[in-house]
């Protein structure tokens, strides 16, 4: 069950194709929609690979999506909500000043901007609006830097839904003014002090909640991860980045970018940044991995540039995990980057060439928050501050180019870590 | 008897000397992995069947006595490779094996070494939690060349086409999860339990286990002319860790 023998059976090259009706040619699939395919799969990646008893959650989770998310009334809802509550379209801007420094055209799609702060919001209150749809009556979540929580107990509150935020102990710390806002919102948080005490830990105890009551509750995943049809669900309702920041640049810049940036934990702003770029071949796509403090296991979060292929939470993708399959813990200084996966539709595009993922380490990212306050008065989050050191490097080596960077969240949650190093 | 079988076999003996059968959990190298011989043969002296639960890290559908053993497990070293040897090492009871494991240490292993590895080890079947049974094709096919089973569960909010599908596609004997939740949490056996139970049965070419929750003599009364046998995992395995002789307590449930 190797990558290679799944890669070739993607292919129709093994014995068993894996996708009936593949074209062969992976990109155009995900372009026309043929990926992913009945059972969830981009090619090899994806699935559904969970305990039984969530089977019938996913069928109707699955048959929701079908019915309404791109039916007039749903869209319509969402479209009112983006715009009236959420605050979008959020901004381009053109980073003059670091520009200069760093030698390259930088404009940033804003979705610091973006109500609460980030761009979760866009997943939370689309997932929160079609649950509503399908009659859940509680919702629960989890959360890493504590985004993906506030912003489900935000989209939870507008819609009158009760929410639980499942979030690792060591998260709680360091992102504590995240836990406060999420208990204002009228969210229950829920510590979990076992495993990793991250959010891999969290994820795990959010499926076990939904495990003891899979038609009551919905699961509002914050991540493109997880099983079929979550991958797909997630990276439709960010699409909105990419398809607003498309058409502002084009508009603005007169011409693509050469480049679109984005930081990539479990890869939801990155897919939205990405997906619409995807046909666009000439621009290059490249996500910016946790490099953490070094190479060696469980010392950084770079799945795509440390992993294998495996299953966890309910996906076929990329993993860092050890020789015996067991998952390894991660490290980075950002919480929301602080994963061992990341979504099926990253392992699939960066197979077939189309994308490429590198590492910023926790020092560059540091530097980068210190250089985008300091150039043009954004405080971004640790996590979007990672997509800033890639554009750095990349810019070091295209002088002159055009880079769009998703700056994917503020940075206020950060200020505990942020007075542990910065201001220290 | 093809290897699968053996397992139906002990279910059906146990069954019709008018007992549910037993099928014991212990996951490997807890609480010691020296002790693990040891506890495998009391577990296997007294219990119908034995499932050998292979440690991971993220145990999604376990709850935290299952999780607690698997990371005391992990902390000592214990890998799919480590059981496989062992087993492979020691003589072969008339108990048939079982082992318990997530995908992702059977994929690192790959089916077809995992099937042969499993041969040499005397194992009889696979359960799989977070396999269900539409991803399933690629392993059954490389066990069952092997004449290994591959154990299916079945839940309370599984649809009837879909258990007429997984029972039909079940070998051993399917897994009836007798609640919604992850294990360890006692059961009541209320009426829409024992009729789910019984659907299941009228259904399934192969014996039925029911499993999560099941803890006492209680239980067992009441699940006795619904079930062919029941699973006894997280309750075991607090066995363990007061310190006490699994096979006592399993000899114990029976008599009592």
């Amino acid at each position: 069950m190797s990558l290679d023998s799944r890669i070739r059976g993607a292919e129709g090259g093994g014995t068993e194709p894996r996708n009936p009706g593949a074209s062969g040619d992976p990109i155009a699939d995900l372009i026309s929609g043929r990926f992913p395919d009945a059972r969830g799969r981009f090619g090899p990646f994806g699935g559904r690979y969970v305990p039984e008893t969530l089977i019938p959650a996913l069928e109707r989770l699955q048959q929701g999506v079908r019915e309404h998310l791109h039916a007039a009334p749903f869209q319509h809802e969402l479209a009112q909500e983006l715009s009236s509550w959420v605050g979008r379209p959020t901004a381009l801007t053109f980073a003059g000043r670091l520009s200069q420094r760093w030698g390259a055209r930088i404009w940033l799609k804003r979705e610091d901007l973006a109500h609460t702060g980030a761009h979760k919001i866009n997943n939370a209150i689309g997932q929160a609006l079609l649950a509503r749809r399908i009659g859940a009556r509680r919702i629960v979540a989890e959360t890493g830097a504590g985004q993906h929580g506030v912003a489900s107990a935000a989209a939870c509150a507008r819609l009158g839904l009760s929410c639980t935020v499942y979030m690792g102990a060591i998260d709680m710390e360091r992102q504590a003014p995240n836990v406060d806002r999420m208990r204002l919102l009228g969210a229950t948080v829920v510590p979990v002090t076992s495993g990793d005490r991250t959010l891999r830990a969290a994820i795990d105890e959010a499926l076990r909640d939904w495990v003891s009551d899979p038609l009551g509750t919905y699961y509002l995943l914050g991540s493109a991860l997880g099983p079929h049809p979550y991958p797909y669900l997630v990276r439709e309702l960010q699409s909105v980045i990419g398809r607003e920041a498309r058409a502002q640049i084009v508009e603005r810049n007169g011409a693509l970018p050469d480049a679109v940036i984005a930081c990539v934990g479990g890869g939801s702003n990155s897919i939205g940044a990405f997906h619409p770029f995807v046909p666009d071949r000439t621009v290059e796509l490249l996500g910016i991995e946790a490099g953490g403090r070094g190479t060696g296991l469980g010392e950084n979060s770079a799945t795509m540039t440390y992993g294998r292929p495996g299953v966890l939470h309910g996906t076929y993708s990329m993993l860092l995990q050890d020789e015996n399959g067991q998952i390894q813990e991660t490290h980075s200084v950002s919480a929301g980057l602080d994963y061992p996966g990341i979504g099926p539709e990253h392992a699939l595009l960066a197979s077939a060439g189309r994308t490429r993922y590198e590492t910023a380490g926790d020092a560059e990212a540091l530097d980068a928050v210190r250089a985008l306050c300091e150039c043009e008065g954004i405080l971004p989050a640790l996590e979007s501050a990672h997509a800033l050191a890639g554009a750095r490097r990349w810019a070091a080596s295209h002088p002159g180019g055009t880079a769009l960077v998703c700056l994917s969240g503020r940075g206020d949650k950060d200020m505990p870590t942020l007075q542990k190093t910065l201001l220290a | 008897m093809k290897t699968h079988e053996t397992i139906g076999a002990a279910i059906r003996a146990a069954k019709a000397r008018g007992e549910p059968a037993l099928v014991g959990y212990l996951t490997a190298g807890f609480p010691s992995r020296d002790g693990f011989r040891q506890h495998l043969q009391a577990i296997a002296d007294a219990a119908d069947v034995v499932e050998i639960g292979v440690p991971f890290t993220d145990p999604m559908a376990d709850g935290v006595t299952v999780q607690r053993a698997s990371h005391a497990a992990l902390a000592q070293g214990v890998t799919l490779r480590w059981i496989l040897e062992q087993l492979e090492s020691m003589p072969r009871g008339k108990t048939p094996l079982l082992l318990m494991s997530y995908l992702n240490p059977l994929l690192a292993l790959g089916s077809d070494a995992l099937a042969s590895a499993a041969v040499r080890a005397g194992i009889a079947g696979f359960i799989v939690p977070d396999l269900p049974f539409d991803e399933s094709a690629e392993l059954r096919a490389a066990l069952g060349s092997r004449d290994i089973a591959l154990v299916q569960m079945v839940t309370p909010v599984t649809r009837p086409q879909r258990l007429e599908q997984i029972c039909a596609g079940s070998q051993g004997f399917v897994y009836a999860v007798t609640m919604t939740g992850t294990t360890g949490k006692s059961v009541a056996v209320p009426p829409e339990v024992t009729r789910y139970l019984d659907a299941v049965r009228a259904r399934s070419p192969v014996p039925v286990c029911a499993g999560f929750g099941i803890r006492g003599r209680e239980q067992l009364e009441l699940l006795r002319d619904h079930v062919d046998g029941v699973v006894i995992g997280s309750a075991l395995v607090e066995v363990l860790e007061r310190g006490e002789d699994p096979g006592r307590w399993l000899r114990e449930l029976r008599s009592r």
